[in-house]
């Protein structure tokens, strides 16, 4: 058998290629997993080379940055391994044994590591409304990476909606590339940022990049509507309108503000949820966040509870690209200093905790923002399909809490099945939640497997010993 | 909150706790049905709910496993539609790989036949036409008709749910802190959190956690923790998975004393389509920590089994913590230690089935009725008559964390 890497990467967005390239930098074997076919994650999304696009830097800011990190991933002695979806961490025999899936044949593979660094990233929130499985109805940062790897748009007429400072970023790449964006809508008032002044005014790049997005759209005479929400699509074959309504404090519908807009694609998201699974497999803390999400507990050096495992980037909290390069270098040298008693550059060392410091308050301004008010399950009716996977309405996730006692998302989900499908409660979990009766976030999903596993590289997983004992 | 005179207090609102309110209220008793958690929270929501007659020897506990399949049958009438509790008289298949296996499943099911099971021995040609999927080369089997299957956390909901309607008072989220006892050492009722619930008996209901309910009662009762992983699959098309199917083996493993891991592989469809391979035992404490070596059991005899699951996918995984009696019986009836204090736990991996026929027994011991079965062999305190060497403290039982969050599992 060969000897572990000294550190194994999982995921190559910001957050892992940082980490994964300077750990290399300062010695360490380096094994970098992702599920993707290219490096960059859902940030770094760029077009196939067959597509021939002329210019991928142009939806993309710190382009220049990712390119150097692509080239030193060349030349730098790691060892990258793409589409390796990584279905658990399990404890091996003095190392960590990553279990992966590969390629679209899902053929095992297994790495072997004296330590882990988890940069998996986030996926979108999505709060139902009635007539979001419609066609033409996409996730905001979905059409973000639409427009990125694909050079698609959804529609002609976008209408982007939820919440978050994506959004804006969203709109005025859908502009950019030619499409007619009528209102962005924000259930959350921008004037909330005003609580945290201080946090937002010692960033002034993203508030430079916020007014850029924000004047750009203006002069496009697109609408920004602050408490607002999509709470309705309209349409047969696919979407044809939307309607508009104004919320109170705690996102409640104002009655009688609805108005139709029409448009024929709606991008919507809710912010960004914390991708937690091998995290939470492997017994890693979490914390809850401002805005009602878990983030991973990770302490000065970014490691995790659990010694060992390491974390970077979105898993620890939503913070952008930004935030999780700065991180993905502090665990690097983190770890570096752990196994190989590298030591750390003082000046280096404090620059990066000062800005790690500075964007991180800035996140969490910002997440306290737009954490989603309690009343936006007020625009769902009994019919509104809440789990897609397995066709679950609000009226029987209702009936289940009313009816049969189910007061959180786990009974509601034995009762129900919503959750119960191909992407297990990531899509409907907050809205279970919310609908069992809970305030503010879902208890952490727990979900062994990260991805859904063919049996037949189950089976051929390496035996364990006869007596063993988890 | 001064609540209205109860018969009794059932702690614990999985199926065991459910049916015992269920046949309760239905002899006329009033009771209250506490848990710390919701419904169907602790081991009744990682079960498979199989309800089984063909893993079980000729003795008391298929005599109640025979006594719930009867009982199930009629509560799958009796509850209305609209609680879907998925009860499917599918009967099972088990499987002999070859002669010797075989012989040894014949000689199995005589003595089972004899107490009242219908078994039928079925060549290689007809396990084909009953399992089309199934693998070649088989030596044989034998289909038992009278095995079930019911969705467990709909049945408890259902059946807590009818309780609830003739009067039971229902209090989740609530952990009982102490068993209330009389001058005389006799039980009155059990403290919450939300204050006293006064009743001459209280039935502990509280499945693989009943050794603590027993300790706040002041008596002993050693359950133990059994741990089973269960894989779950992609949807599949109705009816590619007819039966509940499994090898032989798994009745050896079921009846073991072994702490290590035990699999083989019980294989079945759902009305929703996935895919059910369970499950795994092991003794290993409250330790969730995901086992690798059992997935790798559970999905090589599953395709050994079917070899068309190889391509499918696997979306889900969980473990759930059987309770676990030294001589593999539960405990069911009044507790002569402590005068009001009645137990209805230690079923390990066969409380969804035997759920019925054990609310039935802890109704008449309430009632003082005469019992259907005999309850003698699941009197509680069996385990006290054992010499000193027997120790129930269990050397592989982990310190328990704090108790499972609720959604903490899928």
């Amino acid at each position: 058998m060969t000897p572990p890497v000294d550190l194994a990467v999982v995921g190559a967005g910001p957050a892992g290629l940082a980490a994964a390239v300077r750990a290399a930098g300062l010695g360490l074997s380096v094994a970098l997993l992702d599920a993707g076919e290219r490096p960059g994650g859902q940030f770094h999304r760029y077009p196939a080379p067959g597509l021939r696009a002329a210019r991928p830097e142009a939806l993309h800011h710190g382009w220049r940055h990712f390119a150097r990190r692509l080239r030193q991933l060349e030349t730098g002695g790691v060892t990258y391994l793409p589409r390796h979806h990584v279905w658990t961490v399990a404890r091996g025999d003095g190392c960590w044994l990553l279990h992966a899936v590969v390629g679209p044949d899902e053929t095992p593979a297994t790495v072997r590591a004296r330590a882990v660094l988890l940069a998996t990233g986030a996926y979108e929130r999505q709060l139902p409304f009635p007539g979001w499985t419609l066609p033409g109805v996409v996730g905001a940062g979905g059409a973000q990476a639409m427009l990125k790897s694909g050079l698609v748009l959804p529609g002609r007429r976008v209408v982007v909606a939820g919440s978050g400072p994506l959004l804006l970023a969203v709109a005025a790449s859908l502009a950019a590339a030619g499409a007619r964006v009528p209102a962005v809508v924000e259930a959350a008032d921008y004037r909330a940022y005003g609580r945290s002044l201080p946090a937002v005014l010692r960033t002034p790049a993203k508030l430079a990049e916020g007014a850029r997005y924000g004047g750009g759209l203006l002069r496009r005479s697109t609408r920004l509507l602050t408490r607002h929400a999509v709470t309705a699509a309209h349409g047969t074959a696919r979407v044809e309108a939307v309607t508009v309504t104004r919320l109170d404090d705690h996102w409640r519908p104002v009655p009688g503000t609805g108005r139709r807009v029409p448009c024929d694609a709606l991008a919507v998201g809710h912010g960004l949820v914390p991708q937690l699974d091998l995290a939470v497999g492997l017994g890693c803390a979490t914390r809850r966040t401002a805005d009602d999400t878990h983030a991973l507990v990770v302490d000065a050096d970014q490691a995790t509870t659990v010694p060992g495992i390491w974390a970077a980037g979105e898993s620890c909290g939503i913070g952008g690209a930004d935030l999780a390069l700065t991180e993905g270098e502090i665990a690097a040298d983190a770890v570096a200093r752990t196994l190989h008693d590298v030591p750390a550059d003082p000046r280096r060392h404090a620059a990066l905790t000062r800005r790690r410091t500075r964007l991180r308050a800035f996140a969490d301004a910002m997440a306290a923002a737009h954490r989603p008010g309690p009343g936006w399950a007020d625009w769902l009716d009994d019919a509104t399909e809440v789990c897609r996977c397995e066709e679950v309405t609000a009226g029987r996730v209702r009936e289940a809490v009313a009816g049969y006692g189910a007061h959180d998302t786990r009974t509601v989900k034995l009762l129900t099945r919503a959750g119960m499908g191909w992407c297990q409660g990531r899509m409907c979990g907050q809205a279970v939640a919310r609908l069992a009766g809970g305030e503010g976030a879902a208890a952490v999903e727990s979900r062994p497997l990260s991805c859904p596993v063919p049996l037949r590289p189950l089976a051929q997983l390496p035996p364990e010993a006869e007596e063993f004992r988890a | 909150m001064s609540a209205p005179s109860l018969d009794a207090v059932i702690v614990g609102a999985g199926v065991v706790g459910a049916a015992c309110a269920y046949y309760a209220t239905r002899a006329g008793l009033s009771v209250a049905v506490v848990d710390r958690g919701p419904v169907a929270g602790g081991t009744t929501g990682a079960g498979e709910g199989n309800l089984l007659v063909s893993d079980k020897e000729p003795g008391p506990e298929l005599e109640l496993a025979l006594l719930s399949t009867r009982l199930w049958r009629e509560l799958a009438a009796a509850l209305p539609p609209e609680d879907a509790v998925e009860y499917e008289p599918k009967g099972g298949l088990v499987l002999a790989p070859d002669e010797t296996a075989l012989t040894a499943l014949r000689a199995f099911a005589a003595g089972q036949c004899a107490a009242g099971v219908e078994a039928r021995e079925v060549d290689e040609h007809e396990l084909a036409h009953l399992e089309p999927e199934l693998t070649k080369g088989l030596a044989g089997g034998f289909h038992y008709p009278q095995d079930a299957q019911v969705q467990p956390a709909r049945a408890a909901a259902a059946l807590l749910r009818a309780a609830r309607s003739r009067g039971a008072l229902v209090r989740l989220g609530e952990e009982v802190t102490a068993v209330l006892t009389g001058p005389h050492g006799a039980v009155r009722g059990v403290r919450t959190p939300r204050g006293e619930l006064h009743a001459p008996a209280v039935v502990n209901a509280t499945g693989t956690w009943g050794g603590r309910l027993a300790a706040l009662a002041g008596t002993r009762l050693p359950v133990l923790p059994r741990r089973g992983f269960v894989l779950v699959t992609e949807p599949l098309p109705p009816g590619l998975i007819r039966h509940k199917v499994y090898a032989a083996d798994y009745i050896a493993d079921v009846a073991s004393d072994s702490a290590a891991l035990q699999s083989s592989a019980v294989v079945e469809g759902t009305p929703a389509g996935p895919v059910l391979i369970g499950a795994t035992r092991e003794r290993v404490g409250f330790d969730r920590t995901l086992s690798t070596e059992a997935l790798r059991r559970l999905a090589g005899q599953a395709t050994a089994l079917f070899p068309r699951l190889a391509d499918v996918h696997a979306i889900r995984t969980y473990c759930g913590f059987r309770p676990y009696l030294p001589d593999h019986l539960p405990a069911i009836g009044p507790d002569p230690r402590v005068p009001g204090l009645h137990h209805a736990c230690g079923h390990e991996g066969a409380g969804i089935g035997l759920a019925p026929a054990t609310g039935l027994l802890v109704t008449a011991a309430l009632t003082g009725d005469e019992p259907p079965v005999g309850a003698w062999p699941f009197r509680p305190e069996r385990f006290d008559s054992r010499g000193p060497a027997d120790d129930f403290s269990d050397p592989f039982d982990r310190p328990d964390g704090p108790p499972p969050s609720p959604g903490a599992r899928t």
